[in-house]
């Protein structure tokens, strides 16, 4: 991992200008990385003022695992909103779940409930002002407490464990 | 060459074509759903993974069949993985606050939902609002 320093005050921004500048451009010339590297140090620089505290990525490893098993979760999601949409007989069973949050980190806030959007049956609605409880609305669930212990498990836990421990 | 072209060529219209269906069916929730709530879930999770499909039929296509590796549709899918949760969410979040009516099936009972005259004190109040432990 990257520490951040002075000239260089957040890595993780500055790789990812980088790469999204070499793919607008898309080519890999000299010429681009230049650019791009230049790009990377300097708009990091000027829009500091503007920016939250970062938090740090502590296993960036297990951010990897994290992002391919949410994109399997989002074929799988996928095709059971579908099947629920195509069921002729709309038996849906929707629910307003609220749950309790763990996690204390804007960022990881915002992923997580980014993450319930797009998996499986479920979209974030609301974050209570207290920041302890996030509002879910489920289009098809059975049991709802099933349903908590499944996002805890499969998502939060994970992202505790990248973010906070 | 001509049966590994071929095999390209159905490559990428199977991603069309599901591509095209996984849209299809996400715009079909928007009309069958009963409210809006369960109207949001088509457009936000189905339309992702449908655009996706396509994108990655056209970067097969223009990698492949065309001239050289193109990447660049991989920025359409980032930027729509981060700002369709976004948009989902902000949507509710005013759909929360305009009470609007809900399928009577659904369970659970949110605060942000029940009738209140006064409608401010429910955001105003940072603490202690939550019924959870």
């Amino acid at each position: 991992m990257i520490r951040p320093r002075k000239w260089l005050p957040m890595p993780l921004l500055s790789v990812l200008l980088l790469i999204v500048w070499l793919l607008l451009m898309n080519s890999v010339a000299l010429g681009n990385w230049l650019l791009g590297g230049f790009l990377a140090i300097v708009i990091p620089l000027i829009t500091k003022p503007f920016w939250e505290e970062q938090p740090r990525i502590k296993k960036p490893w297990l951010m990897v695992r994290y992002f391919f098993r949410v994109l399997l979760d989002i074929v799988v999601a996928n095709l059971e909103a579908s099947k629920v949409i195509l069921d002729p007989r709309g038996r849906a069973r929707p629910a307003f779940v609220e749950y309790p949050l763990e996690l204390q980190e804007n960022f990881a806030i915002t992923m997580l409930a980014s993450t319930i959007t797009l998996t499986p049956g479920t979209v974030s609605a609301h974050l209570r002002m207290d920041g302890k409880t996030l509002l879910i609305h489920a289009l098809d669930v059975g049991d709802i407490d099933d349903m908590k212990r499944h996002i805890h498990e499969r998502y939060e836990r994970t992202l505790k464990e990248i973010f906070e421990c | 060459m001509i049966a590994l072209y071929t095999l390209m060529e159905g490559i990428i219209a199977f991603f069309l074509i599901a591509g095209s269906i996984f849209a299809l069916i996400g715009s079909l929730g928007l009309a069958r759903m009963k409210d809006f709530y369960m109207r949001l879930h088509g457009p936000s999770k189905i339309s992702t993974l449908g655009v996706g499909c396509i994108l990655l039929a056209s970067i097969a296509y223009f990698s492949l069949l065309e001239s050289g590796p193109s990447l660049q549709e991989l920025l359409i899918t980032i930027f729509l993985f981060i700002t369709a949760p976004v948009s989902a969410h902000l949507l509710s979040k005013s759909a929360l606050h305009q009470k609007l009516e809900r399928d009577p099936r659904t369970r659970g009972n949110p605060e942000e939902l029940q009738e209140d005259d006064d409608e401010h004190t429910l955001e105003e109040s940072p603490q202690g609002s939550s019924k959870l432990p």
